[in-house]
């Protein structure tokens, strides 16, 4: 492991430098992503423009969960996304350069396209963050920065879980990495807004089962003193880390199970 | 013309072989139109109509937009722009027919093609899931048809112009993904613009992008019998003049480019 | 430790079949066996350098990617340094370097030299020992001005002597190199040639080469296996099918105008086409040298060019002579 961190720190850095080469291109690409990903909350800047609360949650509350949600879904956008050039990779044939090396494929997949420019979304969703919580007057306790902060962490693992689950079901589908698009961005999308709102099945079937209701909801819930509308159990909030751990071995099995497939068919 | 039928097939056989990539696409769509219809419900909740809207027409609206997403091309084309960087183009530009109306064609058979497969489907798992609300009258169907074809007109035109740019700008990246955000907001992708503040609405209303979606969407929702068609197909037919004839002009340009450097 | 004598890579019964979907109609597809690799057995010791030769579609690539555990064989055992590759596939990698000569595994976007520096990291190598077989190969390969370009903006051959820098600097116990030299120019051949004969000399590295072309094996290999259709039909000294087979040359010639057959002493008109003739001869009865200079008294050449016997020729001829003297 050790010797993929000092992989990972060097190509991380290696390309940030050729970025900054490039400042203009970098620069509009930055500024394209963050405006881009901002539009999500100017949707919900007008919708509230309208009502003064969306199923009892009010503007800042949502945007607390916008926030969450967003540097959660920023983070693992930046660090795990390159997954998505593993189809790429299998039909150059360039996959098999990975396999042989004394380091698992998953960890290269991962290390290999740090991509500092994706760090628009991240940033424009903390200040919507930054924003909420300090519009929100809340009382912070030591319970509830620990809670804040296991959110952020659970809800990256999450979406980074997904992603890879995405990344291995290429193996099998080409168009695996957009089915699973469907569910991280669908997911982010989703975990925007109370998910009280939705459809029981669809609630069950995005937020429960694919864990995203873990990635901002359930710890507001907490952060925010808001009772659950769905009469679920007060613990909810605490199991996030247990979710995000379960989803990273179930995604981490899914990897292996697809790597031996890989390599028993070919390419 | 028989050229302009044979391009057309072409395009619309080229993308019914991405099977999988279809079913793949309708799947997001269908999640999409989803999650947007819950938060509209719950927004109607709140204030039972707004603009001319209910919520049935705004859930309706939502699955029908989702499903109107490719064919209208929302997300911009990259066909012609790929072809300049790579300097395909200037065969392109050298054959004896009309650029303009040569990939016209072949977006049409593209738009048509799409229409079948990424139109329909969401619109069918919305209609599943909720009750949505289609006209019973032929003329509002027949209204629908022409404001959706003038519509795509449009888009293809302002696609075609964008897309010209790249004889002049090395990396258009940036550029493209802003102009895609500002275009999926302000033509009512994101939200049915009635949601809009009134500023913010009066805006998108006369930008050429509403001509793509919301307008023909409201059509078919309705919202404009009889007579008041008419304004809205005549801001439509404008605005798809204006990009037409846009696109000649950049076209011309590029051309003369194109022959004075070399490529 | 290993030492000289030891067997490095032993294959017993190897077999990969592999299914291909094929198409019927617009809808169904069969399923399709196809036998990439029939039953191969070798055993190749430390320090040798053996080539694996054979048409295209032999199984070459199939078996290398077995030997290094980047594919599951259907039946039989591989023990390469007494491991299993495809059990064991991360404890093998630290101890064989590959080269596949149609894809680079260098970072693309990347300066040469970041590479190697990251392959340092990948592979734990100790620095001063990374440090002083990177200085031996920069040398040996002439690397110092391409050091800091970026991969993709390197020549092929420049590109493939990185990959061989890259798949050493770990001191690897074996190399393995599929297909190397291809696409390379002649003097890229010839340096690539020069630096694993250089590799397998002082480092005592096991080099297995795949290669389509007779010539590297030439150069390089005591030992060569030739492969068709899965299966091994020679596993020997290169002499031998170099006295059987590779002697013979094809000389061609285009003369001023179409005229019957030359005959000239130590060759055979196989073909005529119009002014065009292919004259056969055997470079230990008369060197091309001669022949032209034979053809030439005879008559008005405009134009000429000798053909090498070439690998699917000599395979083709395995099969209709046999191997038997």
């Amino acid at each position: 492991m050790g010797e993929v961190f000092a992989v990972y720190r060097r190509l991380a850095g290696a390309k940030l430098r050729g970025d900054l080469q490039y400042r203009a291109s970098f620069v509009m690409f930055f500024a394209g992503q963050f405006l881009i990903t901002f539009l999500d909350f100017v949707a919900i800047a007008v919708v509230f423009g309208r009502v003064t609360t969306l199923g009892g949650w009010s503007l800042y509350q949502v945007a607390f969960l916008y926030g969450a949600s967003g540097v959660a879904f920023g983070l693992s956008d930046m660090f795990v996304s390159q997954v998505e050039y593993v189809p790429q990779r299998i039909r150059l044939g360039t996959f098999d350069s990975l396999l042989i090396r004394p380091v698992s494929s998953l960890l290269q997949v991962v290390a290999e396209d740090f991509a500092p420019r994706r760090m628009g979304k991240v940033l424009q969703a903390a200040i919507i963050l930054g924003v909420a919580v300090a519009k929100l007057h809340l009382a912070w306790t030591v319970g509830r920065v620990a809670m804040t902060v296991c959110m952020v962490l659970s809800g990256t693992l999450i979406f980074s879980a997904i992603w890879i689950a995405g990344g291995a079901a290429c193996f099998w589908l080409l168009e695996g990495q957009e089915v699973m698009n469907s569910v991280t961005y669908g997911g982010n999308f989703m975990t925007q807004y109370p998910i009280h709102i939705y459809g029981a099945w669809l609630r069950r079937l995005l937020a429960f089962v694919t864990g995203t209701a873990f990635v901002a909801y359930f710890p507001a819930l907490y952060i925010l003193d808001k009772p659950d509308p769905l009469g679920l159990p007060s613990f909810m909030p605490f199991l996030s880390p247990a979710v995000a751990v379960v989803a990273c071995v179930l995604a981490g099995a899914f990897w292996r199970v697809a790597i031996r497939h890989y390599r028993s068919t070919g390419s | 013309m028989r050229l302009y039928w044979e391009v057309a097939r072409r395009g619309f056989r080229r993308y019914a072989t991405y099977r999988a990539a279809t079913v793949a696409g309708v799947l997001t769509n269908s999640v999409f139109g989803l999650i947007r219809a819950y938060i509209l419900i719950a927004v109607f909740r709140q204030r039972g109509t707004i603009g001319t809207f209910d919520v049935t027409d705004a859930i309706t609206f939502t699955f029908v937009t989702q499903g109107l997403l490719m064919p209208v091309g929302a997300f911009g084309r990259m066909d012609i722009s790929e072809r300049i960087r790579t300097g395909d183009v200037v065969v392109d530009l050298y054959r004896p027919v009309d650029f303009q109306a040569y990939w016209f064609a072949h977006d049409a058979g593209r738009a048509a093609f799409q229409l079948l497969a990424r139109g329909i489907p969401p619109v069918l798992v919305g209609a599943l899931v909720f009750h949505l609300r289609f006209p019973s009258s032929p003329t509002t169907w027949i209204a629908f048809a022409a404001s959706l074809t003038v519509a795509m007109i449009l888009s293809f035109a302002l696609s075609f112009a964008l897309n010209l740019t790249a004889f002049w700008l090395i990396d258009d990246r940036g550029t493209n993904q802003l102009a895609t955000a500002i275009q999926l907001f302000l033509s009512g992708i994101l939200l049915p613009i009635v949601l809009f503040p009134g500023w913010l609405e009066a805006i998108a209303r006369n930008s050429p992008f509403a001509a793509i979606v919301e307008l023909p969407v409201e059509v078919l929702l309705g919202k404009h019998p009889g007579r008041a068609l008419i304004p809205v197909l005549a801001i439509q037919l404008l605005w798809a003049a204006v990009a037409v004839g846009c696109g000649r002009l950049v076209l011309g340009a590029a051309t003369r480019k194109v022959v004075i450097q070399g490529g | 430790m290993i030492s000289n004598g030891d067997a490095v890579i032993e294959v017993r019964r190897l077999e990969k079949t592999f299914t291909v979907m094929q198409k019927t109609g617009r809808l169904r597809r069969t399923r399709q066996q196809v036998q990439a690799v029939a039953g191969v057995d070798f055993t190749v010791e430390a320090g040798e350098m053996v080539g694996y030769i054979g048409p295209n579609g032999a199984g070459k690539s199939t078996t290398i990617k077995m030997l290094t555990g980047i594919l599951v064989p259907s039946g039989g055992t591989i023990r390469v340094v007494g491991l299993e590759p495809s059990r064991r596939r991360v404890e093998l990698a630290r101890r064989i370097g590959v080269v596949f000569g149609q894809r680079t595994q260098l970072w693309w976007d990347l300066p040469l030299r970041d590479s190697f520096e990251l392959l340092r990291h990948v592979y734990r190598v100790a620095p001063d020992r990374h440090a002083q077989n990177l200085a031996a190969f920069i040398e040996l390969l002439d690397m110092g001005p391409f050091l800091d370009t970026p991969v993709r903006q390197l020549s092929l051959g420049q590109r493939m002597r990185g990959d061989l820098t890259a798949a050493l600097l770990h001191d690897p116990e074996i190399v393995y190199l599929d297909e190397p030299t291809i696409g390379l120019d002649v003097v890229s051949k010839a340096q690539v040639r020069e630096f694993l004969a250089n590799v397998n000399r002082e480092r005592g590295t096991t080099v297995l080469l795949t290669t389509h072309d007779l010539a590297d094996i030439e150069r390089l290999c005591r030992r060569v296996m030739i492969i068709d259709h899965g299966r091994v039909i020679y596993d020997g000294e290169l002499e031998t099918i170099k006295q059987r087979f590779g002697t013979e040359r094809t000389l061609v010639v285009d003369l001023e105008e179409p005229g019957p057959p030359i005959e000239v002493e130590g060759a055979e008109v196989v073909k005529v086409e119009g002014p065009r003739q292919w004259l056969r001869f055997k470079r230990t009865d008369v060197t091309a040298a001669d022949l032209v200079a034979r053809v030439a008294a005879h008559a008005h050449l405009v134009d000429l060019s000798v053909e090498e016997p070439d690998i699917e020729g000599v395979v083709r001829r395995i099969y209709v002579e046999g191997l038997d003297p």
